[in-house]
């Protein structure tokens, strides 16, 4: 009998903690299909974040490590330099990436390090019970803004791939959703890309995925699908915001 | 023949950094340890290594642990407030069992204080600095010549206990120039012996997770004790470190590190001169603590002095490796002040004058 749908190689077989209808599982996989896909599983060191993506050591299928919160691209710098052999990827949500580690990943980015990160975009701290995010809109609602994110105090969401394309080193940036089919196989293909320009030794490539949270947004997987299509989707666009492989073309 | 050269303590620590086989560097500046990334940037390439000045203390000491992770022999310095930045790594580093190299170019504090040379980041060296339950082993170099030599100890007990290791030297040991003999044959990276932990790719092998989480009931704990038996009670057995200096007869012992025993030394000195039997031990391992050879002193001297540029920090060690069989007695100089033979001598004399 043939298996015509399976976990990638690229998973281990745990089972994974993620709460229903979470994009985690889906950017795993994708991945983890990637990892196999490229032939670089047995070369990868992974960096895994901390929030609910914590646990990412115990589900990618290669050599991990576990940092402190945020410090995922300046450990990724450590490692690709010490292994330039090695494919380096770190995994970060946005706390972990765009408050906390705020300072690394934009370094990480102008030295144009030859690292892959992808990063996802939920727009709630979910690990730690739904507080405000660095990209919670303006207006949404999360245990530390129960009457909505209040801009006059709590400021505006970091735009990353905005924030990250304002500066010369980068490589490649691009923003993508998993919200629907469609949406999936650019993800999977900027993903891929991401882990290309690192094999071919072009630099720092970031893949910002916006990724459902129904149980931090406190509304049902369908219901998370359509808001991400009609809501987050519109302040976060999708797209590529900086790729130096066609602007040389 | 070694070679015999003149080098500046920060100069000769980077020296000793890349004889021992360190070809991975990344700091951020602070003054009053600037040669050594300066040096460092210009002598790591030209050994073959990577030097990265980084944006933060932040992110040296988390660039340290993913090179560390992979198997390189790596080494970052600071002064006091970067070393505070870097204690989140550190702990996360030793809750990891990985071996790195931090040196901290001790200056005055609390705060931005003042970059002056200092003993005041003993306790947070000792105590393992950040959160949770943990050790680094701190060796306390006085000279430039121990600042080229430390390095090798340090890797080589780094390595074997799978431990971060602090050089805890100051602005004054830094900056000074004195000779150096560069006494042994510089080491090749390529002959550190792999490690069954190093995260290189899980080509032909199962995969390996580096981490200091384990959220399962018990597991923790059960972690902790196993680095507390496997490691640290080892260390504290094995690895005690420190000179005597005319202990045999001393009837009043100065107990000191770093400059302060350079400079308790001096006043060892004057007060043999003037008839005073002092003696010195100068402890070079802060963690573990020498407290066999102190315990033993206290059964049969009537006072040590500890001398600290410090509000006293070690003194407490002292204290308790000696139980409260001999009078401790202190002279200090916190805020970057150095004391000076002389008035460490003139402590030395009003002691011995008062047990006439």
């Amino acid at each position: 009998m043939k298996l015509l749908f399976g976990r990638p190689k690229g998973l281990t077989p745990t089972n994974q903690r993620y709460c229903p209808g979470c994009g985690h599982g889906v950017v795993h996989r994708i991945v983890g299909d990637v990892l196999v896909n490229l032939n670089i599983r047995e070369k990868t060191l992974g960096i895994a974040p901390v929030g609910c993506s914590v646990f990412a050591d115990e589900y990618f299928n290669c050599d991990m490590i576990q940092p402190p919160h945020g410090r995922g691209p300046a450990v990724a710098t450590g490692m690709k330099r010490a292994r330039p052999e090695c494919v380096v990827f770190s995994y970060q949500g946005d706390g972990d990436l765009a408050a906390i580690g705020t300072a690394e990943i934009v370094h990480a980015a102008a030295r144009n390090e030859n690292i892959t990160v992808i990063f996802i975009n939920n727009a709630i701290f979910g690990m730690t019970g739904g507080q405000l995010a660095p990209t919670t809109l303006p207006g949404m609602r999360s245990t530390t803004s129960v009457k909505g994110r209040d801009v006059t105090k709590q400021g505006y969401p970091i735009k990353v791939c905005e924030l990250l394309a304002g500066l010369d080193g980068p490589y490649y940036l691009e923003r993508v959703s998993v919200h629907s089919p469609k949406q999936i196989l650019r993800a999977e293909k900027a993903i891929k890309t991401a882990f290309q320009n690192q094999i071919d030794n072009k630099g720092f490539s970031l893949v910002e995925v916006l990724s459902l949270c129904p149980t931090g947004w406190g509304m049902t997987p369908v219901d998370s699908k359509k808001w991400m299509e009609d809501v987050m989707s519109k302040y976060f666009p999708p797209g590529e915001y900086r790729n130096k492989g066609k602007e040389a073309k | 023949m070694a070679e015999k050269t003149l080098l500046k303590g920060n100069h000769a620590l980077v020296e000793g950094v890349i004889y021992a086989g360190c070809r991975f560097f990344a700091g951020y500046p602070i003054t009053p340890q600037n040669e050594i990334p300066e040096y460092m940037s210009v002598r790591m390439p030209a050994a073959g290594g990577v030097f990265i000045q980084t944006e933060s203390e932040l992110a040296a000491i988390n660039m340290l642990f993913g090179a560390a992770a992979t198997g390189a022999r790596v080494m970052t310095s600071s002064s006091s407030p970067g070393i505070s930045l870097m204690q989140e790594g550190l702990s996360y580093i030793s809750g990891a069992d990985i071996p790195v190299l931090v040196t901290n170019v001790v200056r005055g504090g609390p705060g931005l204080g003042n970059i002056a040379p200092s003993q005041a980041d003993y306790y947070q060296a000792t105590r393992g600095g950040g959160h949770g339950d943990y050790f680094t082993i701190v060796l306390a170099p006085d000279s430039a010549q121990e600042l080229f030599e430390f390095p090798k100890l340090a890797y080589s007990l780094a390595e074997k206990y799978r431990i971060p290791v602090m050089l805890l030297a100051d602005g004054l040991l830094g900056q000074m120039m004195e000779p150096v003999e560069l006494n042994y044959e510089p080491i090749d990276p390529k002959s550190i012996p792999v490690q069954d932990w190093w995260l290189t790719g899980c080509q032909g092998r199962e995969r390996r997770v580096v981490r200091s989480y384990d959220l399962g009931p018990g597991k923790l704990e059960e972690w902790n004790w196993r680095r507390w038996n496997e490691t640290y009670v080892p260390i504290m057995k094995n690895e005690q470190r420190y000179q005597a200096l005319q202990c045999d007869d001393a009837e009043i012992v100065l107990v000191a590190y770093g400059t302060s025993a350079r400079i308790g030394g001096a006043a060892v000195r004057i007060a043999r001169d003037q008839g005073i039997k002092a003696g010195l031990i100068r402890l070079i391992s802060l963690w573990p603590f020498p407290k066999n050879i102190l315990a033993e002193l206290a059964k049969k001297v009537g006072d040590m002095l500890v001398v600290e540029m410090s509000m006293g920090q070690m003194i407490d060690d002292v204290k308790l490796a000696t139980e409260g069989k001999t009078k401790v007695h202190f002279h200090g100089r916190p805020g970057g002040g150095i004391p000076t033979p002389n008035e460490v001598y003139e402590k030395i004399r009003s002691i011995a004058g008062g047990k006439k």
